[in-house]
């Protein structure tokens, strides 16, 4: 059990590094701001999101997960938020 | 091994960062990296065990210095160009200066005495019968309980000091704070559902940091990022500088902090000294009003000097 456990952070988190390697990739090699963004936000949704579950079998029950999770919401709602604000200015200027 | 491996990369990745903040050539990528910076000396004093330390340059460091800095160099932008860049001379002296600075805390670090003086003990020992479990809140509110007094003096200080530099008619004016001119944006969204977590966040740090760590800076910062949030997206009014509650908000640590330090005259003997079994609750009250007071300062420093009047 403890096994299976420990193969799945490992395959959970690896997964979510993966994402934060191809959103870093995509924020250097994208050719203009709006994709960099999109980059950017894969890694803080998808990227945090698989570390944060992979990790989850490994924090005690339930206030260490539940403050895992909080961290991963927080940063969704202030990531998503600024990748918006920061778009509504480039269409501004571009505009 | 892995540790290890973690720790180099950390601080190369802190070199690199630290030399990007000093050749940027703008203003303003050099304030994002020094924001980056700040965050990752956070993690490093993690890796120190230093967590007070962590929470306070993660929120001061990087972010209440941060917005300062965005501001300062948002206003410096039109001069940016026409500035006329220093001498070669004077550049040289001050990396003469710096690494003379550098070279003497690598001396300290790298060659230590034999017999390193310590009150680390003596500190624990004694911890106890304050009644606190955190020794960095111990230190600062039990045995170096003057200087705690002195630097919240000090914020306040700093705040009268940017205030000074209003002109003469916008005295007790309204801050210059850069609102968001759209209602009903994507920001309104983040400035209703934010604020709720972080005053709950802000209170809790304050509250846990006599036991854990934490304390009255890092929540009280957590609280000015709350308030600046909502006078940011336009939620509420950035107030007047001459509020009368708004300044008495601003001393209220500070006074109380001090009240508390002379009834230790008449009570214990000694300024800033507790009475026997009271020292945990009469803590805990200064720490209460320092919270605010720290919270609603920061706020008004990152608000910037009063840059008009109340409209009548």
């Amino acid at each position: 059990m403890t096994a299976a456990l420990n193969i799945f952070t490992v395959l959970a988190v690896s997964a979510g590094t993966f994402f934060f390697l191809a959103g870093t990739v995509g924020l250097l090699r994208f050719p203009n701001t709006l994709t960099r963004l999109h980059a950017l936000t894969k890694a803080d949704n998808v990227g945090l999101g698989l570390v944060v579950f992979g990790l989850l079998p490994l924090v005690e029950w339930p206030f260490g997960a539940l403050k895992l999770i909080a961290v991963w919401l927080l940063v969704q709602l202030s990531g998503s938020i600024i990748a918006q604000l920061i778009a509504i200015i480039v269409r501004r200027e571009e505009s | 091994m892995a540790a290890f491996i973690f720790n180099v990369v950390l601080v190369a990745l802190l070199l690199a960062v630290a030399t990007w903040v000093i050749t940027s050539r703008a203003a303003f990528s050099a304030v994002v990296a020094f924001v980056a910076y700040g965050l990752l000396l956070a993690i490093v004093w993690v890796e120190l065990s230093a967590i007070d330390i962590a929470l306070t340059e993660a929120a001061i460091g990087g972010g209440v210095t941060g917005m300062l800095l965005l501001g300062a160099a948002s206003r410096l932008r039109e001069t940016e160009a026409t500035a006329v860049s220093t001498s070669v001379p004077l550049r040289l002296t001050a990396a003469v200066l710096c690494a003379l600075i550098t070279a003497g805390l690598a001396a300290i670090v790298l060659f230590p005495p034999n017999t390193v003086f310590t009150l680390a003990p003596d500190a624990m020992a004694h911890l106890l019968e304050s009644g606190l479990g955190n020794p960095v809140a111990g230190v600062l509110f039990v045995y170096r309980a003057f200087d705690t007094l002195l630097e919240k003096a000090v914020l306040v200080l700093a705040l009268v000091g940017v205030w000074s530099l209003a002109p003469d008619r916008f005295w007790g004016g309204i801050p210059g704070l850069q609102v968001y001119q759209q209602p009903n944006s994507v920001l309104t969204l983040l400035s209703q559902i934010l604020p709720p977590v972080g005053i709950v966040v802000g209170i809790y740090m304050f509250w846990t940091g006599a036991n854990n760590p934490g304390g009255a800076f890092q929540g009280g910062t957590v609280l000015a990022a709350m308030w600046l949030l909502v006078m940011i997206s336009g939620l509420q009014r950035v107030p007047s500088t001459n509020r009368r509650a708004l300044r008495l908000l601003v001393i209220v640590g500070p006074a109380i902090f001090l009240a508390i330090g002379l009834v230790g005259f008449a009570l214990a003997g000694g300024f800033l000294a507790y009475p026997a079994g009271y020292a945990k609750p009469l803590i805990i009250v200064a720490e209460a009003a320092l919270t605010l007071s720290i919270g609603v300062t920061l706020g008004l420093l990152a608000a910037g000097p009063p840059e008009r009047m109340r409209q009548r």
